[in-house]
């Protein structure tokens, strides 16, 4: 399978084609199909075999003064915890900041790639790619590889000249601008006190006391996370990490324990 | 394959690239082309030769938009400018949708100096016979930019400046007479530099006027009138010239 290495070719091509000259296109990735009587069922079969349920919870939205990024820090392979402390918020570079869901290999190396060309094209145009471009370079490439098995639901989040971004980009090739997304299997919790808590207008104290408060309760009812809740902020200046707290110990800070008093308390039995 | 790998453009026994050399003599051959640069606008003017009677003057425009902020003026061969034209154009609107964003002047001058950079240095291919006058605004900045790529590939942005036919004689009087205009004097600016070396008249010249709000081709009487202007700028000068010593 071909994959995109354009972030790593060297200027000009060995063998000067004429073809070269005449397209301005460059061929998608593809790879060998195999011969069965009913394809469509087996790349359904295909896609169930390799899709993860993206056991995470992330979420992002933008506010009046920014962009609040949160995510929880569990990596499940089915019922297994394989990590507690996967950094699910991946630093595109200092003003744009993505998240994973998904694969997490798919996710890192994608979002590495996508850090390269934005680099890429700082360097050649003397400017700052917008959230914009830099969510639709990603959607593209997605898309190109659209049914060959990769699992990415992230949120491209950043300041740009026009001000904050927001954009959702999945491995299905869906690209959406918004003002508020949670993606993973935690997100339906999530949604439910971000939606209920969100106001434009917060300070950024109140912001990201919402979002962790949205991956706290995520993680309290979805199984597939946990861990650590990560809350970054992406201002004008670029990025910056809030904090990150032990879901566990976020528990009592929301439930704090009770001193409960005591009708009957046991008393020990001397002897047998 | 391999028979396109017999290269045309090589290199001379002294470091010249022969081939690029004549396809800018193509170029010194060609109708002469101004562009100039003003804080609020950006002019080309391009000498037309006298149309034939029988030919349809319409569909000869030598001046080009390549998108809506973005124009184009060449001189050299007219045919491989087509090849060139259509697939800068292609290119602004696909740079508009992988990143949403209407190219910069600098980006597609690059795009172009690169292809025409591509085909001296392939196999079995002769270079562009042209330099491009490319103008626009930038998208968010606003500004206004002039840019000059030639057959070699190479492009530098430029206050003001000429190609085609000559193009020295247009460039000394830019540098003698260039200052920091707007609007309508950086018109009459191009318009004098372009007639002292094309027969005066709207006929023979054709001018086009990028602003921030777009293109506009000038009709040929508010040319005929400007020249007359210039016309009579000129003689006020020679008169004042005259005069003096008779004061005296």
């Amino acid at each position: 399978m071909k994959l995109d290495t354009s972030g790593l070719e060297s200027a000009a091509p060995v063998w000067g084609a004429p073809s070269e000259l005449v397209d301005g296109f460059s061929a998608a990735p593809s790879f060998e199909v195999p011969n069965t009587t009913d394809f469509d069922g087996f790349q359904k079969e295909a896609i169930q075999m390799v899709k993860p349920a993206k056991g995470t919870t992330t979420l992002a939205f933008i506010f009046k003064e920014g962009v609040m990024v949160a995510a929880d820090s569990r990596a499940s392979m089915g019922g297994y915890i394989s990590s507690q402390s996967v950094k699910k918020i991946i630093e595109i570079n200092p003003y744009m900041l993505g998240t994973m869901a998904g694969g997490a290999a798919d996710c890192q190396f994608w979002h590495r790639n996508l850090g390269i060309k934005c680099r890429l094209h700082e360097l050649a145009n003397k400017r700052r790619i917008s959230v914009t471009g830099a969510s639709k370079l990603l959607a593209n490439i997605l898309y190109s590889y659209r049914g060959m098995g990769l699992s990415v639901g992230t949120m491209i989040a950043g300041w740009d000249e026009t001000g904050p971004g927001l954009y959702y980009v999945d491995s299905e090739g869906g690209r959406l601008k918004g003002m508020r997304f949670s993606v993973g299997s935690g997100s339906p919790y999530a949604y439910g006190v971000l939606d209920n808590g969100y106001r434009y207008d917060m300070s950024v104290k109140e912001a990201a006391e919402l979002a962790r408060r949205s991956i706290y309760h995520a993680t309290f009812r979805d199984g597939a996370s946990g861990g650590v809740a990560s809350v970054y902020y992406v201002g004008p200046n670029g990025w910056k990490k809030l904090s990150g707290d032990d879901v566990g110990e976020l528990h009592y800070n929301y439930y704090p324990v009770m001193p409960s008093t005591v009708e009957q308390e046991m008393v020990e039995v001397a002897g047998a | 394959m391999a028979r396109y790998d017999r290269a045309i453009t090589v290199f001379s026994p002294d470091g010249h690239l022969f081939q690029v050399e004549y396809a800018l003599e193509a170029v010194r051959k060609g109708n002469a082309a101004v562009g100039v640069r003003g804080t609020d606008i950006v002019v080309l003017g391009v000498e037309k030769k006298s149309a034939a009677k029988l030919q349809d003057s319409r569909s000869v425009r030598k001046i080009v938009n390549l998108d809506d902020h973005i124009a184009l003026a060449c001189a050299g061969l007219k045919a491989d400018a087509r090849v060139l034209i259509n697939r800068a154009r292609i290119e602004c609107q696909s740079h508009r949708l992988t990143v949403e964003d209407p190219v910069t002047v600098e980006y597609i001058t690059r795009y172009i100096a690169g292809l025409q950079q591509k085909y001296t240095q392939s196999g079995g291919v002769r270079p562009f016979g042209l330099s491009t006058l490319i103008v626009g605004f930038d998208p968010y900045s606003g500004v206004p930019s002039l840019y000059q790529t030639d057959p070699s590939g190479t492009f530098s942005a430029w206050k003001a400046n000429a190609t085609g036919r000559n193009s020295n004689s247009i460039r000394e009087f830019l540098e003698k007479n260039y200052k920091e205009t707007s609007g309508q004097e950086t018109i009459k600016l191009a318009i004098r530099a372009l007639l002292e070396v094309v027969e005066s008249g709207g006929k023979n010249i054709e001018v086009a006027v990028m602003t921030k709000e777009g293109l506009r081709q000038l009709e040929e009487a508010e040319i005929d009138a400007i020249a007359a202007e210039i016309e009579a700028e000129k003689e006020a000068a020679e008169a004042a010239k005259k005069a003096p010593p008779k004061e005296k």
